[in-house]
């Protein structure tokens, strides 16, 4: 289908001309450049870390059908119930299940991409339930009705004085453009939220096998209310999220800060390993966990690709990419944007429609020298495409390529191809830089430099007769 | 010793001076030079649209054109990166394996073949003026090339380098990308350029013309005042 493709290209222009939106995404992304490299350079050493975090996820996926039995037999020991969704769909009914079991009304969630890959608050909003998200950028983004933005920055792309508009607009507070005072505007709604939700929502950032727990990284103190206050708890993570041992957030942790927003160290690491135990004064009563695969199973079973799933979703390879910082997060319409997004979404959603994502890159490697957990990610996109036009080859690029490797394996054809370029460019300026212009894609707004009149290898015979 | 030029077809058409300038620099050297006529192009645009068979065909020729060199030098950090890097991939679990990785051990960009193999940083060359070097991505990050040019630069009599902000995140260029994503690659582009004139140089240097093609018909088109030029082109100046 060329409808997501032809969307996502007008959607690029659309954005590729907004000088505002390039400077707030430019200033704020150089921002986080400066401090990722200070926490970087507190490793003792970031390759060798990106190399053994590398290594620990290609255990962990490499081995996922252990440690994911490992990480249910753990927990649920505990007395949480898991809960294995193939699909979103799945999914969704499994939280639609508790739900009306618990006959809840009302929702607090905080931060998981994993509800947003299943588009869980429209469909719980539709059904009629009160659903909040607590993290404080998914908060802004849920007020203005828009998907986040970037999957760790969600509301990057507004100004505080749009913040502050917004905040007006929609909960009637006095207009302001200061943080604290914002940040104040949305503790007083968020902190009656806590405390009259039936259900809390997380998602995870990992799931340890070794101890049956799950790991939530926060800057807010928002997942801690939401998984403590109500009675009811469930975690949405996808299955990719296990880690083999406790000792591996020792290094996972402080690399997902470092990658994913340049602190050493997030403000909030909390473990949950199931409900309130006896003797215990807080937590939730039953704690669930749905284990997501929707077709993270198929990506698996790809050899060539299978260590996207080591992503650990931090992001940096989003900050670090020209594309997306030109482009911002709601162009490409998918859940994961940015490099990883651009290599997934076809596995999860199909190559056909998803594949011009991997076509819109310079292939430029940012991405792959930011991971923290060393996916190769541009080579990915390379072999997104290669699949691509091998299932379904366009009949004038296959065409385009035969002539190409025809003209460059034969001397005498290349000589008279350059010829004709010669001959060409002497009426290009008839047509240059207009919709005639064969060359329109590059000439619109480039020039393109002519033939030389004496080429390297005309010149090379010149000099070495014979 | 004997170095086989490898002049990819861009720089063969469009930027000869390049090539010339590169010759010149290893014959001076001492070195013997030879430049297969046959070779056009190393595949990469069919690579790297997806059709691997097409770019194979033409890979095919390169590695039995190249089978015999003692070295080869890439006058261009992407093309380099196509032979030494990206062949191993096209020709994985096909006949051509082996000599895919053959080809590899021997081939060289032109500014690490003369730092790295060589040991030669000063060329002798007189260059008066303010430049600010571009990193090519295919060289920095599939080669990991990126002091043996500033080595070079900074030793050109007369020339001033200054660092521009983000010298390492690309112009935009990406092959079949800058005319399939035009408004992207325009823009990146731009904030390319934009990071250059920052700096007040007369001139933006980098060690692949293809990047210098698509800044500089920005440039022309918008009537920037900083001009471009290859490294090999600088170092060629006596």
């Amino acid at each position: 289908m060329k409808a997501f493709a032809e969307e996502f290209k007008q959607q690029a222009r659309r954005l590729t001309e907004d000088l505002r939106h390039r400077a707030i995404i430019q200033t704020a992304l150089h921002k986080y450049e400066v401090v990722r490299d200070k926490s970087k350079a507190a490793f003792q050493d970031w390759q060798a870390a990106r190399q053994a975090a590398s290594e620990t996820k290609w255990d962990a996926i490499n081995h996922l059908d252990t440690y994911l039995l490992e990480f249910v037999e753990k927990i649920e020991a505990r007395g949480t119930k898991v809960h294995w969704a193939s699909t979103g769909q799945q999914a969704r009914e499994i939280i639609f299940g508790i739900i009306r079991e618990k006959k809840a009304r009302s929702i607090i969630k905080s931060k998981a991409m994993t509800s947003e890959e299943i588009h869980l608050n429209d469909a719980l909003e539709e059904a009629g339930f009160d659903v909040v998200e607590s993290d404080l950028g998914e908060f802004i983004v849920q007020l203005k009705r828009e998907a986040p933005y970037h999957i760790v920055f969600p509301a990057m792309h507004l100004t505080r004085g749009e913040i502050g508009e917004l905040f007006a607009r929609e909960l009637g507070s006095v207009p302001s453009d200061n943080p604290e005072d914002l940040t104040m505007i949305a503790r007083r709604v968020l902190r009656q939220k806590y405390i009259t939700a039936d259900i809390g929502l997380t998602g995870a950032n990992f799931a340890v096998a070794e101890t049956g727990m799950i790991s939530i990284t926060e800057n807010e103190g928002n997942a801690r209310l939401t998984a403590a206050l109500p009675k009811t708890l469930i975690s949405l993570l996808g299955i990719e999220k296990v880690l083999p041992s406790l000792e591996d957030l020792a290094l996972f942790l402080p690399m997902l800060a470092t990658a994913g927003t340049g602190q050493p160290l997030t403000c909030y690491n909390s473990l949950y390993g199931g409900p309130r135990q006896p003797g215990e004064t807080d937590g939730p009563e039953e704690y669930h966990v749905v284990l997501l695969d929707n077709r993270r199973t198929e990506l698996l079973a790809d050899a060539e690709q299978r260590d996207a799933l080591h992503c650990i979703r931090c992001g940096a390879c989003l900050n670090v990419c020209p594309i997306f910082r030109n482009v911002g997060g709601h162009t490409y319409g998918t859940t994961y944007s940015g490099p990883i997004g651009s290599v997934i979404t076809p596995h999860l959603r199909g190559l056909q429609d998803w594949k011009h994502l991997s076509y819109a890159s310079s292939l430029c490697g940012a991405c792959t020298e930011a991971c923290p957990v060393k996916i190769n990610l541009h080579h990915h996109l390379l072999q997104n495409r290669r699949n691509a036009s091998t299932q379904k080859p366009s009949a004038h690029e296959k065409l385009a390529f035969k002539l190409f490797a025809f003209v460059m394996n034969r001397p005498a054809v290349y000589e008279f191809a350059k010829r004709a370029g010669r001959l060409a460019q002497k009426f290009h300026p008839l047509v240059r830089g207009t919709r005639l212009d064969p060359a329109y894609g590059w000439t619109k707004t480039r020039d393109l430099p002519p033939v030389a009149k004496q080429t390297f290898k005309e010149f090379w015979k010149t000099r070495k007769p014979g | 010793m004997k170095v086989t030029l490898f002049i990819p077809c861009f720089v063969d058409l469009m930027f000869p001076k390049v090539g010339i300038s590169m010759a010149q620099i290893l014959e001076h050297l001492g070195h013997q030079i030879d430049c297969p006529e046959n070779l056009a192009c190393c595949g990469q645009p069919a690579f790297n649209s997806g059709y691997w068979n097409e770019s194979r065909e033409v890979a095919i020729k390169v590695l039995n054109e190249l089978k015999n060199s003692e070295y080869v030098v890439i006058a261009s950090g992407s093309c380099g990166a196509m032979l030494k890097v990206f062949y191993s991939e096209l020709f994985a679990g096909t006949e051509h394996a082996e000599a895919a990785k053959l080809l590899s051990s021997k081939c060289y960009e032109f500014s690490d073949f003369l730092v790295s193999k060589l040991g030669v940083t000063d060329l002798g060359a007189h260059f008066p003026a303010k430049v600010t070097f571009h990193d090519g991505c295919h060289g920095l990050r599939e080669l990991g090339i990126k002091r043996p040019a500033r080595e070079l630069l900074g030793k050109v009599r007369g020339l001033e380098l200054v660092e521009m902000k983000d010298a390492d995140v690309c112009c935009g260029f990406g092959g079949t990308f800058a005319a399939k994503f035009p408004m992207i690659s325009t823009a990146m582009g731009e904030v390319k350029c934009a990071s250059a004139f920052e700096t007040g140089a007369e001139y933006i240097v980098s060690n692949d013309s293809s990047c210098l093609m698509h800044v500089q018909g920005l440039l022309s088109r918008q009537g920037g005042k900083i001009k471009t030029i290859h490294l090999a082109e600088i170092l060629a100046q006596t």
